[in-house]
């Protein structure tokens, strides 16, 4: 048996600051994350998406990509996909990073030791938003690789812009996705609640606002995240479109450039807010 | 640097109308080891994690080495090492990886990392597994890991909640070996368990609790010798047999000594009247005697007699 008390060294340890703890927790979620099964999964579906556009548009060339403008071919391309890479992003990497603490036991694990939660909610969040990162990043490169192939170095400055605010969708549905993981305890609940949030309810809430009660949906994400697509299109939209259908008057909103960073971010800010005070209160009954 | 210690100042937390510790007043003070016993749902689990941030207080305070875990806890955990429950770890990350985080967190200094995390797996001895990844690793293989981590630091206070679950009978002796081998200078090591063998093998004190409320808290003898009378059994191991003449001569007529039974030919059940000053000084005649004594131990189930009286009373 060691002599345990000769063996380890001696206890003058210095905690480090919350910051430099929030860089622990990111750099080892984050390798937990690139290692996972997830990720990998992830990484094969973004793959595949950008496979079979790249087939489709250089195969069947649909109208709107390689035979229009550049403008055009990002707009269709890049426009039409990103926000379904960064939702299943924010589900795959946020669904459970909070939830799994309590149901997988892993809090158990890191949080009795000299660290705040709030540096653990941060670093965990930080991972996410990498890992995210690397694989919106690889959609980005397939997009640049066909659109380089198809017109040289002509990349409308509208595309970076695209990309600006696909970025800020991606922290804000992570943000999104992580107050609803540290809402459930389950991670299952948390995963499905926010898939149906993202592909089914704020979509139906959106077209029955907008369309039907003539409100306009400035409390939805997804509308705010519209800018992402939109910003290709020139003239830029109208605020409020009214079609008359005979007895029927449907009201189309279009968020403004300025309302959707608003929107994301303020969505960003308060789900961020609000997850991390409820992780702070939560037990682990 | 003071002793190592653990408060708890009119400590309660309810669940809802269910009062799961209730106005626990309890001080524990310098390097020693205690058990904390009482049955199931007693509030042992709901009291360690109130002392490691697991879940907050209704009322009172969880106070290490005077500071309040909840409203400083940074500087509160700094010292202990802990094993609350079965903890996962993430599935991804390797033994040395997952200390590897700890130690960081901790502020383990750079140059000493690496032999503190080895020495701790050897400990626990997992160093064919150190590079492999953990979501591959049985319950009781993740358990030793997780008490490789509570004593990555070396920490001046272990808060470990019944340790040596989902380890094999191998693995439950290695760990009490090991919390054994911990109760050194400046350390104070609080642990609960059902198993009173293993308390009163490897503890020094014990607090037990009921219904959320503290019910004694005194050394080993002292709580058997409450609950039998005054009196104490100690089992003496010996390395030969002993001569029956002796057995019921010399020794039955030692100081304080009310009987003595052999409970085969190497162990003795010694029942005496008296303190821990009493059980020392029968310690120093029985060595005195050259008969072989190669262990001495209050007997385990002394303290269940004990346990058992006292949590029949409460019901």
């Amino acid at each position: 048996m060691i002599n345990m008390s000769e063996t380890y060294p001696s206890s003058g340890n210095v905690v480090p600051s919350s910051i430099a703890q929030v860089g622990i927790i990111t750099k080892y979620t984050f390798l937990d994350y690139f290692r996972s099964r997830r990720f990998l999964v992830l990484a094969i579906i973004t793959l595949l998406i950008g496979f079979l556009l790249t087939f489709a548009v250089g195969y069947y060339n649909p109208p709107g990509f390689r035979g229009g403008t550049s403008l055009n071919f990002y707009g269709n391309w890049w426009g039409s996909v990103t926000t379904f890479v960064v939702i299943l992003s924010g589900i795959f990497f946020g669904g459970d990073a909070i939830s799994g603490e309590f149901q997988n036991k892993t809090g158990y694990f890191g949080i009795p030791n000299p660290i705040n939660r709030s540096s653990i909610y941060v670093g965990k969040w930080l991972a996410a938003f990498l890992a995210s990162t690397i694989i919106l990043g690889v959609f980005t490169v397939i997009t640049l690789g066909n659109g380089i192939a198809y017109f040289g170095l002509d990349i409308p400055i509208e595309f970076w812009e695209s990309v600006l605010f696909t970025w800020l969708y991606l922290v804000s549905v992570l943000g999104f996705t992580f107050f609803f993981s540290a809402v459930f305890k389950s991670s299952s609940i948390a995963i499905l609640t926010t898939v149906i949030l993202f592909l089914f309810v704020f979509g139906i809430i959106e077209l029955v606002a907008g369309a039907l009660a003539h409100v306009e949906p400035w409390f939805i994400l997804t509308y705010g995240a519209a800018i992402i697509s939109n910003v290709f299109l020139v003239p830029y939209p109208p605020h409020i479109t009214v079609l008359e259908a005979g007895p029927l008057n449907l009201t189309t909103y279009t968020a403004t450039i300025p309302q959707g960073i608003a929107i994301m971010a303020v969505y960003f800010i308060i789900t961020f807010i609000l997850g991390l005070l409820l992780f702070q209160r939560k037990e682990f009954t | 640097m003071a002793n190592p210690s653990l408060e708890a100042v009119n400590l309660s937390k309810r669940f809802g109308e269910f009062p799961a510790v209730s106005n626990l007043n309890l001080k524990i003070e310098g390097s020693k080891c205690v058990g904390f016993l009482g049955p199931n749902g007693a509030g042992k689990t709901t009291t360690l994690k109130m002392f490691t941030d697991l879940i907050r207080s209704t009322s009172g305070q969880a106070l290490i080495n005077g500071v309040n875990v909840h409203t400083h806890k940074r500087e509160a955990l700094a010292s202990v090492g802990s094993l609350i429950e079965t903890p996962e770890i993430y599935p991804s990350l390797t033994p040395r990886e997952a200390l590897m985080m700890i130690a960081e967190i901790r502020g383990v200094p750079a140059a000493e990392r690496t032999k503190s995390i080895e020495a701790a797996i050897s400990e626990v001895r997992m160093e064919k597994w150190i590079d492999k990844r953990v979501g591959k690793f049985s319950k009781g293989m993740k358990q030793r890991i997780c008490i490789a981590s509570a004593l990555l630091s070396n920490p001046s206070i272990l808060i470990l909640d019944e340790p040596t679950t989902g380890l094999d009978p191998r693995g439950m002796s290695e760990v009490r070996g090991i919390v054994k081998s911990l109760k050194g200078k400046k350390r104070l090591i609080f642990m609960s368990s059902h198993l009173l063998s293993e308390v009163a093998e490897v503890c020094d004190e014990v607090a037990i609790i009921d219904h959320g409320k503290l019910m004694i808290y005194d050394t080993i003898p002292n709580v058997t010798a409450k609950f039998s009378g005054g009196e104490n059994l100690v089992e003496v191991g010996l390395n030969r047999p002993v001569d029956d003449a002796l057995l019921d001569g010399t020794i039955a007529g030692l100081p304080d000594v009310l009987s003595v039974k052999k409970k085969d030919g190497k162990t003795l059940s010694i029942r005496f009247s008296g303190d821990l000053a009493v059980q020392e000084r029968l310690l120093g005649d029985l060595v005195r005697l050259n008969i072989g004594v190669v262990s001495y131990k209050p007997s385990s189930s002394e303290l269940e007699d004990a346990y058992l009286k006292l949590i029949k009373a409460t019901l």
